[in-house]
């Protein structure tokens, strides 16, 4: 820890929309001595991404450095040349984007762009630099590193991709990487094996960084200091025990607060009770590839059942086969006692209308052409025959009922909306059927987290009033905790394990329950290490997961 | 000096402005980032422009003042620069008008829009209102025959033009004139016609497709594929014969099917466009919820997928006009399209095409033939400057 390597000093950032210039980052400061890594924390539209970039000097298209300085050793990167930030680029200062998969060049090999930046700046030739790809990716521990270079990238999984992006960056021993959101898009089983090896090669190489995520206890591993943004403005900076002990703004204290939010306990379920759902001896495939194995479950009324799992364990199929997009080969669903048809085209209006659905992604999941009012009020028409001003009624009061104004909303467009109010439309139009049973797809895990918070207790409000059923698939386990009444752990199309929330936080657990359950960060900084070393070094990530099967 | 040592001497001379140009600029603006960051290539392109700019204007002033041979020999260039000139002023001052006058809606679009979107427009709006009130503007009949053929285009008695006719008569004396105001009618109306048809066939098509899928997306699509096998302006040709027989046989108007024969042709690049935009729409979730909701067909066509796949087919809309516009006036060219003594673009080409040899000592008759084609021709430019910018706007590209 010596000397000051970059040094920020009231960086203004403005951004070109309609014409004029806007405020994107009012004037932040910080410094980075070597061999220290800064998270940057908030939520999205903080300019977290926008300031990591600038610590490069760079924007993106559309945006200008408008004001303050950035020194890096010395070097003001905001009037530097072209020629002066091409021979630090790549060289000195790296970064490490979000999306590995949609970084690196399909057309080429992991190894071959691996060795661009070396050799480009002349730091090393093809060769040695190949050798030294190699032993980064031994490093990095990559299956195989020997040959795993020389595969395409969509050969490798998107775990492996993030670690090679991250030995990319490290190619020419930069004295600065950037990382940005480097495990957002992982699954927390993968996300540990990348946080270990980043963390690992940035102390073995003394490297400073700067790690941009919205997750706070990715951050808590991570950072040696954290600085939390609000829309462009700096809210608190401390070094991360102090931070995460006792931080002193109203802001951060509620981003805190944010992983407490718990239920209380249900009664158990009267064991007479018909269910309100019932998946029985489901097995499915697409075409011939067989993706669900004799799964069974049960969701009671008033009920959250949580389906948790990797990508690919099934989870979705599940979803996808009691709404009847995907028949089942064998098994079937039954509501309220009374077997469904299989396929949705074989469904009455009644019993499409109890079922009802929200989706992750609520870009796609709203007609980006029609109007709020439209949204809504096209399913209250079509399953009540409702017109006129009885259907404006109705959907006034579905906008109340996920709290949004009526008269400000109800005509405008969705991508008028923020990402958490588009979700809040995706609520109504479920509720608009006025359904007994709702799947939710992984509703929160494109929101940020006092957002997502916002959702899922609108949800508990909206299941308290109305006695709705959830069908709640996500591979937050946070969000597990916070809103099931059940648990449905699911692996390569099976069912691990199931029971009530209680019985499964508390071991003893199935193995690979176990695995989900402590790889889910904790906001304690030694939580990683204390993990691994429990693991044992060699044996996490995917080898853990091959053991325990 | 050949021609090579010339363009040898300037590319070098150019070469060497460019540098001294870029040094120059970074010493004199003490390192501005703009001149510092400059690559060469850019300075290059800078000095390049501003060369050729400087050589139209000397050429055009020197066309000018020259005498009657030397100015013959650069009579297209100058009406080029004229027209190319009047063009712009005007599209410029139609971008002012629209961004003071009208609704903030509009006064926003214009705002936004780039010259050459607002010179298609203009143009486009001109063409409507000349071949909608066609019957109102044209001074003369289209098939209105006078005593004196083959006048010359300029209406200046001492180059044996006739101010009665400022574009003077064709080779049986109708007036070009009225003949190309009427020919705005029928070629862009057929045309016109004939894309509303094209896309009514191939969107209906695409959109079926993409949402049922299976055996009739197969069906159609390899329909498809063979039509498209086939080139099709000899296509075209070849049905076109077979009509003028059945055309004669039934009693019924060649140019029906005409129309016909062309909008299919042309609904088959439609209905690859409309496939393809429904197919990437009929994958998002919101398709998805309203087949959950048990909706119908004809609601998840037009109430869901249309209103998304509006900027693409409308773009397409525009580039397929064109197409349609050009075959129309080539399938006229080479006689079996709009028959006489309806007035088409293509046919007056046609008839007047000999008259492209006397362009060396004689320019202004030698522009008989170029009328049309000209008219032809900035029709098809306004409307691909409008789709560039439609495009443009809904692709959400910026810069």
């Amino acid at each position: 820890m010596s000397g000051t390597l970059l040094k920020i000093r009231n960086l203004q950032i403005e951004g070109r929309a309609d014409e004029t210039w806007n405020p994107i980052i009012n004037g932040i400061d910080f410094d980075l001595n070597k061999g220290e890594v800064l998270g940057l924390i908030g939520e999205s539209g903080a300019g977290k991404s926008t300031a990591g970039l600038a610590a490069m000097g760079f924007t993106r298209d559309g945006c200008r450095i408008s004001g303050g300085t950035v020194e890096f050793d010395g070097i003001d990167l905001v009037n530097a040349s072209a020629a002066v930030k091409r021979g630090l680029l790549g060289k000195r200062i790296a970064y490490v984007a979000q999306s590995a998969a949609a970084s690196f060049n399909p057309a080429h090999k992991l190894i071959e762009q691996h060795v661009e930046a070396p050799v480009q700046h002349g730091v090393q030739d093809r060769a040695t630099s190949q050798a030294d790809g190699i032993e980064l990716y031994r490093r990095l521990r990559l299956p195989d590193p020997d040959n795993i270079g020389f595969r395409y990238p969509h050969q490798v999984s998107g775990g492996q991709l993030q670690r090679a992006m991250t030995a990319m960056a490290m190619s020419c021993r930069p004295d600065l990487i950037i990382f940005d959101e480097p495990t957002t898009a992982l699954d927390v089983t993968t996300q540990i094996e990348v946080l270990a090896a980043i963390r690992d090669i940035v102390e073995q190489f003394d490297t400073a960084a700067i790690y941009i995520t919205h997750d706070l206890a990715v951050v808590a591993q991570m950072a040696d200091k954290i600085k939390v943004l609000l829309k462009g403005d700096e809210v608190e900076e401390a070094d991360t025990r102090t931070m995460l002990s006792d931080p002193k703004e109203e802001y951060t204290k509620s981003l805190w607060a944010v992983r407490s939010f718990q239920r209380p306990a249900k009664p158990a379920i009267n064991t007479g009770a018909t269910p309100v759902i019932s998946v029985q001896n489901v097995t499915a495939a697409y075409g011939t590839v067989p993706v669900l194995f004799d799964v069974n479950f049960d969701i009671h009324q008033g009920r959250t059942v949580a389906v948790v799992g990797e990508s690919g364990s099934g989870k979705s199929t599940a979803a996808r086969c009691i709404t009847g997009l995907l028949p089942p080969k064998q098994g079937h669903i039954e509501f309220d006692g009374v077997a469904l048809p299989l396929d949705y085209k074989k469904r009455n209006k009644d019993q499409l209308r109890q079922a009802q659905m929200i989706y992750q992604m609520a870009d796609t999941a709203l007609n980006p052409r029609k109007s709020i009012g439209e949204i809504i009020g096209r399913p209250v028409q079509f399953y009540s025959g409702l017109t006129g001003a009885d259907k404006r009624r109705r959907v006034e009061q579905l906008l109340e009922q996920i709290e949004l104004e009526p008269t400000q909303y109800i005509n405008r467009l969705p991508s008028e909306l923020s990402g958490g109010q588009k979700q809040r439309v995706g609520i109504a139009r479920a509720l608009a059927a006025d359904p007994k049973f709702i799947i939710c797809d992984e509703v929160t895990s494109a929101l940020d987290q006092l957002v997502a918070e916002g959702i899922l207790k609108l949800l508990a409000d909206l299941q308290d009033t109305l006695g709705l059923s959830y069908m709640f698939i996500t591979h937050d386990l946070a969000t597990v905790r916070s809103i099931s009444d059940e648990v449905v752990v699911m692996k390569d199309g099976r069912v691990v394990e199931q029971g009530p929330k209680a019985d499964m936080f508390q071991p003893p657990h199935h193995p690979y329950t176990d695995l989900l359950l402590s790889s889910v960060p904790e906001m304690d900084p030694d939580w990683l290490t204390e993990l691994l070393e429990k693991r044992g070094i060699d044996n996490i990530g995917d080898a853990a997961v091959g053991k325990m099967v | 000096m050949s021609l090579l040592t010339i363009l040898a001497i300037s590319l070098i001379g150019c070469l060497c402005a460019a540098w001294v140009f870029r040094f120059s600029g970074q010493v004199l603006s003490d390192q501005k980032p703009f001149f510092r960051d400059m690559p060469y290539g850019v300075a290059f392109g800078y000095v390049l422009g501003v060369a050729v700019l400087a050589w139209i204007i000397v050429t055009y002033i020197g066309a000018k003042i020259a005498g009657f041979p030397a100015a013959n020999k650069l009579y297209f260039f100058v009406k080029a620069v004229e027209w190319f000139v009047i063009f712009a002023v005007a599209a410029v001052l139609f971008r002012i008008l629209g961004r003071n006058l009208g609704t903030a809606g509009m006064r926003k679009l214009f705002r936004s829009m780039p010259l050459t979107a607002s010179f298609g427009i203009l143009i486009i709006i001109l063409y409507a209102i000349v071949s909608i009130f066609a019957g109102w503007i044209a001074p003369y009949g289209q098939e209105q025959v006078f005593a004196q053929a083959n006048i010359p285009p300029g209406g200046d008695p001492s180059t044996g033009g006739n101010p009665q006719f400022p574009m003077g008569t064709d080779q049986i004396g109708r007036d070009i004139y009225s003949r190309l105001i009427y020919g705005a009618q029928n070629t862009v109306g057929i045309a016109f016609a004939t894309t509303c048809l094209a896309f009514f066939i191939g969107g209906t098509f695409g959109f079926l497709a993409a949402t049922l899928g299976g055996w009739l997306d197969q069906i159609v699509s390899r329909t498809v594929d063979v039509l498209m096998a086939i080139p099709a302006l000899i296509f075209a040709l070849l049905l076109m014969t077979i009509a003028t027989v059945w055309a004669n046989n039934f009693g019924i108007d060649r140019t029906i099917f005409m129309v016909v024969i062309i909008a299919v042709i042309d609904a088959t690049r439609v209905y690859r466009l409309a496939r393809a935009v429904g197919q990437n729409i009929v994958v998002m979730d919101y398709i998805e919820a309203a087949k959950l909701r048990g909706e119908g067909l004809m609601y998840l066509i037009f109430r869901e997928i249309l209103p998304n796949a509006t900027a693409p087919l409308l773009a397409e809309f525009g580039l397929r006009f064109c197409f349609v516009f050009l075959t129309i006036a080539s399938l006229s060219f080479l006689g079996v399209g709009i028959q006489p003594p309806l007035a088409d673009w293509g046919t007056m080409v046609k008839d007047l095409s000999q008259f492209i040899n006397f362009a060396q000592f004689a320019p202004n008759v030698a522009s008989a033939p170029l009328l049309a084609a000209g008219a032809i021709a900035l029709l098809t430019v306004a409307v691909n400057f409008v789709v560039d910018w439609m495009l443009h706007k809904s692709s959400g590209l910026k810069e």
